[in-house]
């Protein structure tokens, strides 16, 4: 894009650790002096910090299309640890995916931390939202640029780390921090998957590094191909769990009890996107593994409408946005299964924008109304214009309407599934994209349109201050050219050459897009969006059907949907319980079993002394009878030993 | 490691004799409070100080026992005073002194508050058994320390401890002395079978390059002596329910150095005599112990999630802890066992600092039931950062240090190769382990510092100077054991690589 920039990429790119390192700073500085001195200051500081971590990440990324073809480099801080040929380093990979990564995670921060500024200013736990805030980015940035599967892990911990404290981050409130938990433990759960498949890395490969790793993937077939699935299938337990996919996705609506700017950046834009980038990262293990990308792809696509469904009937805005999120994430996996990683990433930073915008704008619409309940708002375009009009566009990104973001990245995932042979998951996508231009067309109409539903809580709702709204239009901005700018021509745009490099799998073939097949595979997914936006307007504009006679209508489906397939019932009652139970009775063998062998010992012990007693009659004869006994059993033993008579 | 020369002859001589000579004062000031907390404070700060200066000596890289002093103590038996250190053992013997240095700084400040001169001078007592056990390399000078390490410990339970200290006092001794005795057993009898008579040794060095001598049969049988007796002090399942009785009733400094230090020595036992002595007896026992640390993870932390008791959920996490020190070293390899060594080091500060951050919560609010408490952060927020960052070391958070132990043990333990169960079998098992330290940890935490302020706990005060500067050498380590966990490493892997190429059954000739 900036060919000039190339001359001084060499310098840039080796100050990589400097894009993290900064954002750490601001955490340290702010969590050590915050709370006593720094106070309101912790705000700016955490955010020109972020700033200047942004302009040194965009640089890079800029460096880096200087980089040329095939070109990646590495940066390394120091050796963290390394045991026998178990070695790990602190070393940066800088290369088209990880760059772009860095760009996507530092810009959206940035701009999130400048809409914090407003959106926080008025609760008390200010300087503990900018300690934690600032961390977040930078295990981030450590799990974007690692150059290894356990340096990655470090960023990929930290990240599910910060996620717990800012979803807890009301933690006097018991549902923040019941949520906290439930999004750690079952992130625990899937990092159980990348800790087994990072360790079977190592032993099949030598190697936890990435180029060391993929190198030995491609050239010698050597590896069991039982082998490698197994790994690619731990990992994508691991990137499920973090990038909520069934079955571990339910931690992430709840995520939802956190500040609305900590659900715009780790649960939408940022980290959620984690195991995207993981699969993307390892595309020539899984393109090795065959069966495992089927299930990726038939995980992704059903995550996608299994998700899209539950949107539909929810009533809280930002649930909507969190099942959306899940839904979107389901597509980015639908990619990576089919064969699209470009598709996926594509769409990843697509998403980063939209979405972190239809949230961020859901927290404008929550600051100035304090409410989430969509059925309580209404008619607020007329209150809150530059909220409605920038949400507007992210929906219509949402919702693929061309030419919009969305509509270059989805698109491509769905025609990619298509082109690449999965008809059915083609399908799916196509289906998904229709749910998804009605849900969102539903939350636009409920919260902005129609007449005020709550005529105080209208009165009293008011734009937010341009600390705020600044950061929505750029957003704003993104959701309108970036999927223009990034993906145009389709599968031929700047991005596909860029990141080609970075996925690209040795002896893959290459098709020149058909673009008659693109241009109608296109025109289908469009036709269903439309769809999907006039049934919405029809019930909620024109109440023709009315939403409530059609939820009465659909009767149990609805309730279904309703109680989102009653899984949080499933998982946060019987099963917690059923492990409580397996735990409790652990612990009663403990007591009574084990110990209650101890006690018996030391009952008997005491009975048995109580009998010695009587020996210790006083009696100087009975001693002296006993030291002799004493003495020729002695001898007999000992000398049975010395001549050999004891051993076998 | 720093010094080209030594500055200090004899320091490991130096480090035993030490508490010794601060215990003289102490006497004479046996009723005077202050002047007994200051003789143990400047007794233990000095022994940390010496500690350091035998670390900067320490030669990096070499495998072999370092600042060795050697001299026949019982002549006519030949058995003799003879103290060293390696890779393996140097380490403790820091984490000792500190963490020594650490629970008579918090206990002068105010924790013990009858019989302050007696108490302290149990603690140099233990003190002596402590560092003693990690560089003894005489068996018999060996089991004198390690038998030494319990009369005070009996003590400090039983007198300063809570309601039901005579019991867990009792259950304590009786454990450890049932196994211990059975080693001594063990001792006699390499004793006997170390050479004719006039020639024979306990001596670590003599024995291990000689113990072709020690037949297959006597190889099993006196490991599983040895190993009983570590087995016990570690402890492993099923000879573990001593110890959450032990913790919850000893004060905070003695739960400090029960999980800290008396635990280790269990595990340095196994690595430093049962291992290199009988490798064959360790082969025939190798399935049976790997089996047990793998229950002993998983047993270990399911039960942790019930406790309704703050420190049986802590002492309860130890034993889950503590299988993967024994996996790692049993597991046989290089990651396996450096990691256990790293284990040993990060739990002993890890669960040392979470027994302080118990104590100091409960003195405030005279209440150790989960349920009881609630709401604490609002008013602590520098109790809540500190007890925070200790619990997600615990959990394994990578970046601290409780992750790099358990990840090099993992690692180690995928890539047993043995019979009848395989490392892929064992090590997908004991990583479910890591899940559930996320649950109990993050849910005791969030019980007890979550949730709104509660009238009892309003105006209770945030963390003490005293408290702090206890604390702070912990997160100080937790902090850099993580993050540059490499020149540790480099101390403990020649060792350790020596360690496992005495205990490859292979390289044994038997005579």
């Amino acid at each position: 894009m900036l060919p000039a920039e190339a001359s001084r990429g060499a310098d840039v790119i080796d100050l990589v650790w400097l894009v993290a390192l900064i954002p750490l700073a601001a955490a340290a500085i702010n969590g050590a002096f915050g709370r006593r001195w720094l106070g309101k200051a912790t705000g700016p500081i955490a955010t020109v910090a972020l700033g200047a971590s942004a302009a040194l990440g965009v640089a890079i990324f800029f460096a880096t299309i200087g980089l040329g073809h095939e070109a990646h480099r590495t940066v390394t801080l120091y050796e963290w640890m390394g045991v026998g040929d178990f070695r790990v380093g602190v070393t940066a990979l800088v290369d088209p995916l990880s760059a772009t990564m860095v760009a996507v995670v530092t810009v959206v921060s940035f701009l999130i931390h400048v809409y914090s500024n407003g959106y926080m200013s008025h609760d008390h736990g200010f300087h503990r939202f900018f300690t934690w805030l600032p961390l977040f980015v930078f295990f981030m940035l450590v799990l974007v640029l690692a150059d290894n599967y356990v340096l990655m892990f470090v960023g990929w911990e930290g990240v599910g780390l910060c996620s717990y404290l800012l979803i807890g981050f009301w933690f006097e409130r018991e549902a923040p921090y019941v949520a906290a938990k439930k999004a750690f433990v079952m992130n625990r759960i899937g990092d159980w998957g990348f800790t087994v498949g990072v360790i079977l890395t190592f032993l099949t490969f030598g190697s936890v590094a990435f180029h060391d790793v993929f190198a030995k993937v491609e050239a010698a077939h050597s590896a069991d191909p039982a082998m490698l699935t197994l790994i690619a299938i731990a990992f994508f337990l691991g990137a499920a769990g973090k990038s909520a996919q069934l079955p571990l996705y339910s931690w992430l609506p709840d995520a939802m009890e956190g500040p609305t700017p900590v659900s715009a950046l780790i649960h939408a834009a940022t980290m959620v996107t984690a195991g995207v980038y993981l699969v993307a990262r390892s595309t020539a293990l899984f393109a090795a593994a065959g069966p495992a990308l089927v299930v990726v792809a038939i995980v992704g696509a059903i995550t996608a409408i299994f998700a899209a469904t539950i949107a539909l009937v929810q009533f809280d805005i930002k649930r909507v946005m969190a099942y959306s999120t899940v839904s979107q994430l389901g597509y980015m996996f639908l990619a990576l299964g089919v064969g699209a990683p470009i598709a996926a990433i594509f769409h990843l930073a697509t998403h980063a924008f939209f979405k972190a915008l239809l949230f961020l704008g859901s927290g404008s619409v929550i600051h100035a109304t304090e409410e989430q309940d969509m059925r309580r708002m209404g008619g607020l375009r007329r209150k809150l214009p530059v909220t409605y009009w920038t949400m507007l566009l992210a929906g219509g990104a949402l919702a693929a309407i061309p030419p919009l973001a969305g509509f270059w990245s989805k698109d491509e995932i769905v025609g990619a599934a298509f082109t690449n042979g999965y008809p059915l998951l083609w399908g799916i996508g196509v289906l998904t994209g229709a749910l998804t231009a009605f849900y969102v067309t539903r939350a636009l109409w409920m919260t902005f349109h129609g007449e005020p539903r709550d005529h105080h809580l209208y009165e009293h709702a008011h734009e937010s201050p341009p600390v705020m709204t600044v950061p929505l239009v750029l957003l704003a901005a993104g959701s309108v050219i970036a999927g223009v700018v990034l993906g145009f021509p389709p599968d031929a745009g700047f991005i596909h050459g860029f990141l080609e490099p970075s996925v690209a799998v040795r002896g893959a073939e290459h098709h020149a897009p058909d673009y008659g097949l693109i241009t109608t595979l296109a025109g289908a997914s469009v036709l269903a969006g439309l769809i999907g936006i006039a049934i919405g307007l029809a019930m909620y504009a024109r109440r023709r059907p009315d939403p409530a006679a059609v939820a009465r209508a659909a009767g149990p489906v609805y309730t279904l949907l309703r109680n989102r397939y009653y899984v949080d019932e499933l998982y946060d009652r019987r099963f917690v319980d059923l492990m409580r139970a397996a735990f409790g009775a652990a612990w009663a063998f403990d007591i009574h079993i084990i110990d209650g062998i101890v006690d018996r010992l030391g009952w008997l012990a005491r009975l048995i002394g109580g009998q010695a007693r009587r020996v210790q009659t006083g009696v100087v004869g009975n001693y002296a009878l006993s030291i002799a006994a004493g003495l020729v059993v002695l001898i007999v033993v000992y000398g049975g030993y010395a001549t050999g008579v004891f051993r076998r | 490691m720093i010094l080209d020369r030594p500055v200090l002859d004899h320091v490991l001589t130096l480090l035993v004799v030490i508490p010794i000579v601060g215990l003289v004062p102490l006497l004479f000031f046996m009723r005077d409070e202050r002047a007994a907390k200051q003789v143990a404070l400047v007794t233990t700060f000095v022994e940390l100080v010496v500690s350091l200066v035998m670390l900067a000596q320490f030669r990096v890289g070499e495998a072999g026992f370092q600042m060795v002093d050697s001299v026949l103590w019982l002549p006519t038996l030949g058995i003799r005073y003879e103290v060293g250190v390696d890779g393996i053992s140097v380490l403790l013997v820091v984490l000792t002194t500190l963490l020594t240095f650490i629970s008579v700084l918090y206990s002068s400040g105010g924790a013990i508050k009858m019989r302050v001169g007696e108490f302290m001078a149990a603690f140099l007592l233990l003190e002596v058994g402590m560092v003693g056990v990690f560089i003894a390399l005489d068996l018999f000078l060996f089991y004198v320390f390690f038998e030494l390490m319990l009369v005070p410990m009996y003590l400090i339970i039983g007198i300063w401890g809570g309601t039901r200290r005579i019991y867990a006092t009792l259950k304590f001794v009786l454990f450890t002395l049932s196994g211990s005795l059975l080693m001594l057993v063990a001792i006699v009898a390499v004793y006997l079978a170390s050479g004719d008579a006039g020639s024979r040794t306990l001596s670590f060095t003599d024995l291990v390059s000689d113990r072709g001598r020690f037949a297959p049969d006597f190889q099993f049988w006196a490991f599983f002596a040895f190993a009983l007796a570590f087995a016990i002090k570690l402890p492993m399942v099923p000879f573990h329910t001593w110890l959450p009785d032990a913790h919850v009733e000893a004060p905070t400094a003695g739960s400090i150095i029960l999980a800290g230090i008396l635990l280790k020595a269990g595990g340095y036992g196994l690595i430093r005599f049962a291992l290199p002595l009988f490798p064959i007896g360790a082969q025939a026992w190798l399935p049976i112990i790997l089996l047990l640390s793998v229950v002993a993870i998983i047993y270990g932390a399911a039960v942790s999630t019930v406790q309704k008791d703050l420190k049986k959920l802590v002492a309860y996490s130890s034993v889950a802890h503590m299988g993967f020190v024994t996996l790692g070293i049993f597991v046989l390899n290089v990651q396996g066992g450096v990691g256990a060594v790293l284990q040993m080091l990060n739990h002993g500060v890890v669960t040392g600092a979470l027994f302080l951050f118990v104590g100091i919560q409960y003195e405030r609010t005279h209440r150790r039931q989960i349920a009881d408490l609630g709401g604490l952060a609002n008013g602590w927020p520098l109790y809540t950062t500190f007890f925070g960052i200790f619990v997600l070391a615990s959990l394994g958070l990578p970046g601290l240090n409780g992750f790099v132990g358990e990840f090099l043990v993992l690692v180690g333990t995928f890539r047993y190769e043995g019979d009848p169960v395989s490392g892929l079998v064992w090590g997908p098992l004991a990583a479910i382990g890591v899940i559930l330290a996320a649950v109990y940890l993050l849910w005791m935490f969030q019980r007890v510092m979550y949730g709104p302020v509660r009238e009892a706990y309003k105006d209770l005060p945030d963390l003490s100077p005293v408290e702090i500067a206890s604390a702070v050498p912990l997160l100080a380590l937790t902090i850099v054991l993580g993050v540059f966990p490499q020149p540790f490493i480099r101390i403990i892997e020649p060792s350790l690589e020596r360690m496992l190429a005495l205990a490859s059954a292979a390289a044994v000739a038997v005579k």
